[in-house]
């Protein structure tokens, strides 16, 4: 089930692309398509955000990852590189583990 | 590669200029395959899985979202259709470079793969279409290269590592959104003061969706919360667009 996943999003991410690269610029140049196309994905990641720092299983919880995930947010707004923000985050979370667990 | 009819401009880019910017994007943003490699043997995903995935997806957000979801147990299905909401922006940034690059039918297909923020990004700041071409070549080449390998670095790091949650992996993905994000509300608006909703409302989007999803999870299957969370992006517009013809 997860290689038919991982094929889902190979032939859906490409197809997207090629469309973009290939059709006329009239079907997908509407005010209303663009925002959602530009608001969708904002929407999407905020939503991933929240729960994979705030979720366990089925109910929240606040924990080291929120911790973390407040360590790649300093570490944005001082401009970090992508890297160096993610790598910000796994080492405050596993440091307030190893503190406090 | 041959001139342009835009190649006219007095001012054109040296073509070393746009081969040093395209490579710095190209490299610094590959390098980070490696953080991917990470998330994805971290929450479960093999090696092979997970390399594919840099292989044939090629765009960093859809991937993150595909693995992260299925580690959090969401059905692979839920999980592909959140992957593939966020690929869907793909499609206008190749919209843009299709008037650009002006490809000719054979080339457009290798092409479309390379077609990401990051290459549109670099190609859409060219002043003319030869460095347009000659930036998003470089930027495909050194992305698409520096991603797969440091994915299978990573991918192979992580089991070294054993269990991620004792390291602080599981919070790389969502870290990884949030730089992600950042990035997308900033290029989507003009920074600096604040404006009303209507006309900014990446905020107000990403604040309702993430309040969806987050009521959501109690009470719906897992990988679910997340397709609630994208309906925020319509509400918002249909809300805002309501206030705007009473105002």
């Amino acid at each position: 089930m997860i290689w038919a996943a991982i094929a889902v999003v190979a032939v859906g991410c490409y197809a997207v692309k090629l469309l973009g690269l290939s059709v006329p610029a009239s079907v997908l140049e509407r005010p209303l398509i663009r925002r959602l196309a530009t608001l969708v994905p904002i929407a999407t990641l905020a939503a991933l955000i929240a729960l994979q720092t705030f979720g366990e299983g089925r109910s929240l919880v606040v924990d080291a990852r929120a911790a973390g995930l407040a360590g790649a947010g300093v570490a944005l707004l001082l401009r970090a590189p992508f890297l160096v923000v993610v790598t910000a985050a796994v080492v405050v979370t596993a440091a307030v583990r190893a503190l406090t667990g | 590669m041959t001139a342009s009819p835009t190649t006219t401009a007095l001012h054109a880019k040296p073509r070393a200029a746009v081969v040093r910017d395209a490579l710095g994007v190209g490299i610094a943003v590959g390098l980070s395959g490696f953080a991917f490699g990470v998330t994805s043997a971290g929450a479960g995903m093999s090696t092979a899985q997970t390399c594919v995935l840099s292989l044939l997806v090629f765009t960093g957000a859809s991937q993150f979202a595909l693995v992260t979801a299925i580690g959090a147990g969401a059905a692979p299905f839920a999980a592909a259709m959140g992957a593939l909401f966020l690929g869907a922006r793909n499609a206008f940034y190749g919209l843009r470079l299709s008037h650009l690059l002006d490809l000719s039918p054979k080339v457009r297909p290798l092409a479309a793969q390379w077609v990401i923020d990051e290459t549109s990004a670099v190609a859409l700041a060219q002043p003319d279409r030869a460095a347009a071409r000659l930036g998003f070549t470089i930027t495909g080449v050194s992305l698409y290269l520096g991603w797969n390998i440091t994915t299978l670095l990573g991918a192979l790091g992580a089991a070294a590592l054993g269990d991620p949650s004792a390291w602080g992996i599981d919070a790389a993905g969502p870290a990884a959104f949030l730089a992600l994000l950042v990035s997308m509300a900033r290029g989507t608006g003009s920074s600096g003061s604040w404006r009303r909703v209507r006309e900014r409302p990446e905020p107000v989007t990403a604040a309702v969706a993430a309040a969806l999803a987050l009521a959501c999870l109690p009470v719906v299957p897992a990988g679910v919360p997340v397709l609630v969370a994208a309906l925020a992006a319509p509400a918002v517009l249909i809300v805002t667009r309501r206030r705007g013809d009473h105002s």
